[in-house]
C-alpha cells in the first residue's frame, strides 16, 4: 500500500435529479402533463458543489454542518455507493460503513444469522465471519440473545450488533454516520473506546456528527459543510467556532 | 496530492474475491430460503402448492371443460408449468430483489447484480424441489426417468437460467427508473404464458404460425423440458436456438445493468 492519502476528494459536485422519470410515472410521461414536467422533471438538487479535500491515512475527521448540507452525501460518495456528477474521488483501503441501526439486518433471522449476513455483505468470506464470531458477539454484549430473532431486539440492541460486526471486518477506512447517538451510555462509551483503538491502530475514520463536544474532544480535524460547500477545514475547535458564529449570525 | 484523476476502484480486491462473492450469494440465498417459510407449518409443501394449484385449475378448465385432446394432461401440464413458474416468479419478483434490499444498496458498495442472481437462484431451488412431483406423475402414468436426465436437465437449467436472469436484471434495473414497470411486467408475463405452449402443445398451433416459436425463447425451453421429461430426448436445433437466445438475453441484461448501476443508490 502506498503512503498517499486515504481519501482524495477533488472538485466534487453532486446533483440529484429529483424524480427524474422514476417518480414521474408512466401516466405523466405519456400524457406529458405540463405540471408533471414542470414540477418533477426539471428539479435538480445540488447536494455538493465543488468540494475538495484530502484525508490522510490514520486521520480522524469529522464532517459537521446543518441538516441538508451534504454530509451524508459525502459519506455515500466516499463509500462508493454514490457517484459524483463531476470531479473525482479516490479512496485507498477497505471501507467499512457503519450501518445505521443494523440496516442490513433481517428481522426474522436470529442475531447470529444476521452477523453472518452482514459480515459477507461487508466483504468477508463465511470462514472469516466464523473466525470472528465469538469476538463479535462478545463485543455486542448480547450474550444468549444472539440466537433470538432480531425482530425481538430493541433498537439499541440492533445498533450494538451492527456496530460490532462493522468493527470486526478489519476496516482501513471507517465511515460513521451519527450512529453513536443510539444505545445506552455504557455501550456508547465502548464504541468510543473501540473507535479510539482503531485510531491508535492507524485506521482512517470519517464521522458525520452533530455532537460537537465529541468532535472537539476526539477528532484530528473537522470539515464544515454548509449548503453543499466546504466552508472551513482545520482543527476542530476553530471549525466549530466558525460553525457556531455562522449559526448565531 | 492525489495520485491521479482516474476514479479508482473503491474497495481493493479482497484476498479471495471469487470466494467472497460465492459466499455472499450463498448467504443471501440461505436467508431467502430460511425467511420464505419461516413461521409456516407446512414449509416446503408451499413451494409445490402453488404450481399444483395452477395445475388443478388448468386441468379443470382445459381438460374437463374445454377437452383439450392431450393424453395424460395432468402430467403434460406439470412438465411445462413447473419450469414456467420458475421463469414467471423470477421476472415478476425481480423488482423486489433490489427494492427489498434498499438499505444495503444505499450504504454498502457491493455488486448489486448478486441480489438479482440470488432471487433467480431462489426460484430455481423451488423449481428443482418440485421435480419429484413431476417424477411421481410420470411414474404413475407408466413412464420413468432416464439416465440421460443427468446431463439434459442441467443443460436446460443453464439455458433457462440465462433467459430468466437476463430478463430479471433488465426488469429490476428498468423498474428503478420507471416504477410502472412492476405492473406492466405482471401483465406481460401473463400474456407470455398464453403464447407459450405450456397449456397446449405446439402441434395444436396452426401450421402457418408455428414458426413463431423460434422468436419465443420460452417456447423453445418449455418444449425441450417436455421432451426431456417425457422421452429423455433433446432436439439439437431447438436447444441451439434456445441457447442462443439465452446468451443474447443474459448479455443484454448485463450490459444495461452495468450502464445504469451507478445510479441505483439514488433511486431505490
Amino acid at each position: 500500500m502506498s503512503d498517499g492519502p486515504a481519501v482524495c476528494v477533488n472538485r466534487v459536485s453532486k446533483e440529484f435529479r429529483l424524480g427524474g422519470t422514476a417518480h414521474l410515472g408512466l401516466k405523466n410521461l405519456l400524457l406529458r402533463s405540463p405540471e408533471g414536467r414542470h414540477d418533477h422533471r426539471r428539479v435538480r438538487v445540488e447536494a455538493l458543489r465543488d468540494v475538495s479535500f484530502e484525508i490522510a491515512r490514520g486521520e480522524w475527521v469529522a464532517m459537521i454542518g446543518p441538516n441538508g448540507s451534504g454530509k451524508s452525501t459525502m459519506l455515500g460518495l466516499i463509500a462508493g455507493v454514490l457517484h459524483p456528477t463531476s470531479g473525482t474521488i479516490e479512496a485507498h483501503g477497505r471501507i467499512s460503513p457503519l450501518l445505521e441501526l443494523g440496516a442490513g439486518f433481517h428481522p426474522e433471522l436470529t442475531g447470529a444469522e444476521n452477523v453472518l449476513l452482514n459480515g459477507v455483505i461487508l466483504g468477508l468470506t463465511r470462514a472469516m465471519v466464523r473466525e470472528r464470531f465469538n469476538k463479535i458477539v462478545e463485543f455486542s454484549g448480547l450474550g444468549d440473545e444472539i440466537d433470538r430473532p432480531v425482530r425481538t431486539y430493541s433498537s439499541g440492541m440492533s445498533a450494538r450488533l451492527g456496530f460490532s460486526v462493522a468493527a470486526h471486518v478489519d476496516p482501513e477506512i471507517l465511515l460513521v454516520d451519527e450512529v453513536l447517538a443510539v444505545g445506552d451510555e455504557a455501550f456508547a462509551r465502548r464504541c468510543l473506546d473501540k473507535l479510539r483503538s482503531f485510531h491508535a491502530a492507524g485506521v482512517t475514520i470519517v464521522v458525520v456528527s452533530h455532537t460537537l463536544t465529541l468532535v472537539e474532544a476526539l477528532c484530528d480535524r473537522a470539515l464544515l459543510l454548509v449548503g453543499g460547500k466546504l466552508v472551513a477545514a482545520g482543527p476542530p475547535a476553530e471549525v466549530i467556532a466558525t460553525y457556531r458564529s455562522r449559526i448565531a449570525g | 496530492m492525489c495520485a491521479g484523476d482516474e476514479l479508482k476502484a473503491r474497495n481493493p480486491e479482497p484476498t479471495h474475491p471469487l470466494q467472497q462473492r460465492v459466499d455472499l450469494v450463498l448467504v443471501l440465498l440461505g436467508k431467502e430460503l430460511k425467511v420464505r417459510y419461516k413461521g409456516t407449518v407446512l414449509g416446503y409443501a408451499w413451494s409445490v402448492a402453488y404450481p399444483l394449484a395452477f395445475t388443478l385449475v388448468f386441468y379443470f378448465v382445459f381438460r374437463l371443460i374445454a377437452r383439450v385432446p392431450i393424453e395424460n394432461y395432468a402430467l403434460f401440464l406439470v412438465m411445462g408449468l413447473f419450469p414456467w413458474q420458475w421463469f414467471q416468479n423470477s421476472i415478476n419478483g425481480a423488482n423486489g430483489f433490489l427494492l427489498a434490499n434498499a438499505p444495503l444498496i444505499k450504504k454498502v458498495s457491493f455488486p448489486r447484480s448478486l441480489l438479482v442472481l440470488t432471487g433467480v437462484l431462489n426460484d430455481l431451488v423451488h423449481f428443482v424441489a418440485s421435480i419429484p412431483v413431476i417424477v411421481a406423475l410420470l411414474l404413475w402414468s407408466g413412464g420413468r426417468p432416464t439416465a440421460a436426465w443427468l446431463w439434459q436437465v442441467p443443460i436446460l437449467i443453464v439455458i433457462q437460467f440465462g433467459v430468466t436472469y437476463g430478463l430479471s436484471l433488465l426488469v429490476a434495473t428498468a423498474n428503478l427508473f420507471l416504477r410502472d414497470l412492476e405492473r406492466l411486467v405482471g401483465i406481460v408475463t401473463m400474456l407470455w404464458l398464453y403464447v407459450t405452449p405450456v397449456l397446449y402443445s405446439w402441434d395444436m398451433v396452426p401450421a402457418s404460425i408455428r414458426w413463431t416459436r423460434w422468436l419465443n425463447p420460452m417456447a423453445l425451453v418449455i418444449g425441450s423440458w417436455r421432451e426431456v421429461f417425457a422421452e429423455g430426448h433433446l432436439t439439437p436445433e431447438v436447444v441451439a436456438a434456445a441457447a442462443g437466445w439465452s446468451i443474447l438475453i443474459a448479455v443484454a441484461g448485463q450490459l444495461v445493468y452495468r450502464r445504469l448501476e451507478w445510479r441505483f443508490a439514488e433511486l431505490v
